[in-house]
């Protein structure tokens, strides 16, 4: 268990921006993710942690031991790849032992750590198998135990589960935090689903095109988004433009159109940002925010799309100007058809105002 | 206290340097320096003996080569000129031919003619060239038993001169047009013509707009590669007697003393076949006919009435004999007593003597032992280098990749003859990079040679092994703790060491067979198989030279068999 710092860690590819400025505290034996679309800079700044790249600007530190430019077989890390990276010449047993057979441990030693592994991960009985005679999740498991049986001080998984089918991958993933749990290893997961960042993470940090969006619980990344970028790429949004035209205390008035407002509160602003009169903003509301019915803030529009997914019924609705994504909880109501008007509401801590 | 500040700064010292962007540089500059001494310090020595003349640099060389006084010179490029591209159509012919009936009809005998159409790669130069001359040669027992037959005064064909030349080309490298042409055929994809079909197009048309365009890069590539082994050619017209080609005009002003002229054509040739070499690479670099869509593979169609069938029959048996014709008669003469066969047709006395006096007469032993030996030293030194230069310009990063790999792939573009030249020119006197030895003359200059000749092969078969070995797995090991050495041998070696093998066996093999350029700078101590079996040939003792040619066939045809089975049959990659 070990920290990790980083100390505004910048890394140029020639005259490309890799990252820029990441500047990230993970507590020993957190689970943090690092989360954003492909080309973020995700990837790049998990391989300088594991030593594979050296930043170009800034340090990084395990427990206040600077490994900067440290060599990556000398920093006692975990690494569990994309495509899994075992080795195809050695069989399940020996792909394990390898890292316990550099460390130069004793036959018996290894054996039964090895062993003691291959149960964690419930692959008892495949030890003399070779890896091409193994199933996607069974390597994604191999590649797990060579990971964590070295006992490392930290763990690194660099998109796990992107090559496993749906099924298999809400599995692993829950299997994943189990160990991690039981273990304690301080983790950091590199992932483009939010899903999978949402669910395991302690923290999550939002990347895009190298520059940090935001770091937070996956409560505060949903919840308080602190940008478009983050509102929308976090679960659905629908991020409306406004213009702030009346501040009395906390009461925030929001223009959308000549003959609808949204009535939000300064206490739900994007990084605690205090708005001005004629500000123009956008507001964040989730699908989910928005309720059928009379109520405060409400709107009137017209259905253009209706869904039936079972658990709930999604429509896309005009109002006024905008195109809103409705999500309506299935229970038994009756459902609405292309054409049909809809009176909607949206309670005052479903919207969030994101300066910009 | 003091030792642990001092293995401090030693670490410190040494971190420095390997974490230096510049490190790379001093890893790689032992292959630069190997390529300095044996590739173009060499080949420099042979451009400066052309242009030095007895007061100073002077073109004079080029000028009488240039000159209209004595056409000989001028003659010798357009005699390899020519024959190199009649090589190449002939060539083209029959291999896209071949090609396509193999991958596009059934016939009785298909499977048979499919495995014995790759033969000729399995005959050594030499060895291929001899037993044409045996076949179809003056006194070849095909034209004596046409003559014999129909009671003729002269023999009423043979083959000889540019001719034989061309015949003995189209035979053993039609193979580079009929691998490149049967795999792009394969590669086509048949929804391609089904979707021209839909569209109304008609059988020519199909052809002229969509298949030979999707087959035009393999043609092109292979045109450049047959055309650059012609040019190096020297086996066919030396033994066919045409004395009018770049090489053999390199080979007869060495044997003259003309070393300035020899320097002087050597320079010219490497010119030629360094400019097809990169013309190559720049070809090869941009093609890009890959078909993306994968599905039904190409049908062939059943011939389907029975006289189509009765020819197809005899014709496949004609190319089954004509293939295996020159392998049949080097056995054939193999078991020939020495000096029997003079007007005869075929041999008349028969004898297992050159077989057991192979392994146990100390004078026809010794060539193999020879050439074994050379070979293995020349290949220990091609796995070293190989291994290493296959791994730098896969994995690492740095300024004149390119170069490097050029550099590498230079030997192999150069005929063996000008390889000879350029040794010579450097290492007839002491320098730093023969650690100031003369090696003419001593057992080190034919592996040299062997080294240089092969050193893209091994090269070769790594690379593309590690280009198929994703770099994460390395990564990986580094992860768990393994140092890069360690890494390397447990884990870079077990996964590219059929690559590796593949072409240390085939650099072996040539290495055994080499004449070229071993014909050139032999020593009498030292004489490898290959001259001997030349030697042999012109003192007509026909059964030991050909009991030679058999066992160097038989070690071929074992490396193919086992390279195939090594790789995969994703071999040829090393061709």
């Amino acid at each position: 268990m070990k920290n990790v710092r980083l100390e505004n860690v910048s890394k140029m590819f020639g005259t490309a921006i890799g990252v820029e400025n990441v500047d990230i505290d993970v507590k020993p034996g957190e689970f943090f993710t690092f989360l954003g679309p492909s080309g973020c800079g995700k990837t790049t700044t998990l391989r300088m942690i594991a030593g594979f790249y050296y930043p170009t600007n800034g340090k990084i530190f395990f427990d206040n031991r600077d490994v900067t430019t440290l060599q990556p077989n000398k920093r006692n890390i975990g690494m569990v790849f994309q495509n899994y990276a075992l080795f195809p010449h050695m069989t399940v047993f020996e792909n394990i032992a390898f890292g316990l057979e550099v460390r130069k441990m004793s036959k018996a030693v290894i054996r039964e750590k090895v062993e003691r592994a291959q149960k964690l991960v419930h692959l008892e009985k495949y030890g003399a198998r070779k890896i091409n005679e193994l199933s996607g999740g069974q390597q994604q498991r191999v590649a797990l135990a060579r990971a964590l049986v070295i006992e490392p001080d930290i763990l690194l998984l660099d998109e796990p589960l992107s090559n496993l089918d749906a099924k298999l991958r809400e599995e692993t993933r829950i299997e994943i935090k189990r160990l991690q749990v039981e273990l304690g290893v301080t983790t950091i997961y590199v992932t483009h689903d939010q899903t999978e960042a949402m669910t395991m993470s302690d923290r999550i940090m939002v990347m895009k095109e190298g520059v940090v969006q935001q770091i937070g619980t996956p409560q505060e990344i949903y919840n308080q988004p602190s940008n478009h970028f983050v509102a929308s790429f976090i679960g659905e949004s629908n991020v409306l433009d406004g213009e702030v035209i009346e501040i009395i205390g906390d009461a925030v008035k929001v223009k959308l159109d000549d003959d609808f407002y949204l009535n939000g509160s300064m206490n739900q602003t994007a990084n605690g940002k205090k708005l001005v009169v004629g500000e123009k903003i956008k507001c964040s509301i989730r699908p989910e925010a928005v309720f059928e019915g009379q109520g405060t803030n409400e709107l009137k529009g017209t259905i253009q799309l209706v869904e039936f997914t079972g658990v709930s019924i999604n429509y896309v609705v005009e109002v006024g100007s905008n195109i809103m994504k409705i999500m309506i909880i299935n229970k038994g109501n009756q459902i609405l058809n292309r054409g049909d008007s809809i009176t909607l509401h949206v309670p005052e801590n479903g919207i969030y105002l994101i300066g910009e | 206290m003091s030792t642990n500040q001092a293995i401090v700064t030693r670490d410190n010292w040494w971190a420095r340097l390997t974490r230096s962007k510049y490190f790379v540089y001093v890893l790689i500059s032992p292959l630069f320096l190997i390529l300095l001494a044996y590739v173009i310090y060499p080949f420099y020595q042979t451009f400066i003996q052309s242009i030095v003349g007895e007061e100073g640099a002077t073109l004079e060389n080029y000028k009488r080569f240039f000159g209209l006084t004595s056409t000989a010179n001028l003659e010798a490029l357009w005699t390899s000129v020519y024959i190199s591209v009649i090589s190449v159509i002939t060539c083209a012919i029959v291999g896209v031919t071949m090609a396509f009936l193999m991958e596009r009809y059934e016939f009785p005998g298909r499977k048979i003619l499919s495995v014995l159409i790759l033969v000729p790669m399995a005959l050594p130069p030499l060895v291929g060239v001899l037993s044409f001359t045996f076949l179809y040669g003056e006194s070849g027992i095909l034209p004596r038993a046409v003559q014999a037959l129909f009671n003729l005064e002269q023999v009423p064909f043979s083959l000889k001169g540019v001719v034989g030349v061309i015949v003995v080309h189209t035979f053993t490298m039609y193979t580079y047009f009929y691998l490149t042409a049967a795999a792009a055929i394969k590669g086509l994809d048949p929804s391609l013509e089904e979707a021209a079909t839909s569209l109304g197009s008609g059988r020519i048309r199909i052809w002229l707009k969509v298949i030979l365009p999707m087959l035009t890069p393999s043609l092109v590539a292979s045109s450049l590669l047959v055309f650059m082994i012609s040019m190096a050619s020297y086996t066919a017209p030396l033994m066919f007697g045409v004395e009018r080609t770049m090489t053999m005009q390199i080979y007869l002003s060495r044997t003259n003393g003309n070393l300035d002229m020899a320097a002087t054509q050597s320079t010219i040739l490497s010119i030629v076949s360094i400019s097809f070499l990169i013309l190559m690479r720049w070809y090869q670099g941009r093609r890009n006919f890959q078909n993306q869509s994968k599905g039904i593979g190409v049908h062939r169609t059943e011939l389907r009435t029975q006289f189509a069938k009765y020819m197809s029959m005899l014709l496949s048996f004609v190319g089954v004999i004509i293939l295996m014709l020159p392998i049949l008669v080097l056995v054939l003469i193999s078991f020939s007593v020495d000096g029997e066969w003079t007007i005869q047709i075929i041999p008349t006395a028969y004898t297992l003597e050159h077989y057991i006096d192979l392994f146990t007469d100390e004078r026809t032993w010794r060539p193999i032992w020879n050439s074994l030996q050379m070979s293995f030293v020349a290949t220990a030194g091609n796995i070293l280098f190989g291994v290493a230069a296959a791994y730098a310009l896969v994995r690492m990063k740095f300024k004149g990749k390119v170069f490097l790999d050029i550099l590498i792939m230079v030997p192999w573009a150069l005929p063996g003859t000008v390889v000879a030249v350029n040794l010579i020119a450097a290492f007839s006197e002491p320098t730093v990079f023969s650690f100031n030895q003369v090696l003419i003359g001593t057992f080190w200059i034919l592996p040299l040679a062997y080294f240089v000749r092969h050193l893209p092969l091994i090269f070769r078969s790594t690379s593309a092994a590690l280009m198929q070995m994703d770099e994460s797995v390395e990564e990986a090991a580094r992860s768990l703790g393994a140092n890069w050495w360690y890494t390397f041998r447990r884990v870079v070696v077990p996964m590219v060491f059929s690559g590796i093998l593949a072409g240390t066996l085939l650099a072996m093999v040539q290495g055994i067979g080499e004449f070229v350029a071993s014909i050139l700078i032999y020593s009498t101590r030292t004489m490898p198989l290959s001259v001997a079996i030349f030697q042999k040939m012109y003192a007509f003792q026909f059964g030991t030279a050909c009991a030679y040619g058999v066992l160097q066939i038989i070690l071929i045809i074992t490396v193919l068999f086992i390279s195939q089975k090594i790789t995969d049959g994703k071999a040829g990659s090393a061709i």
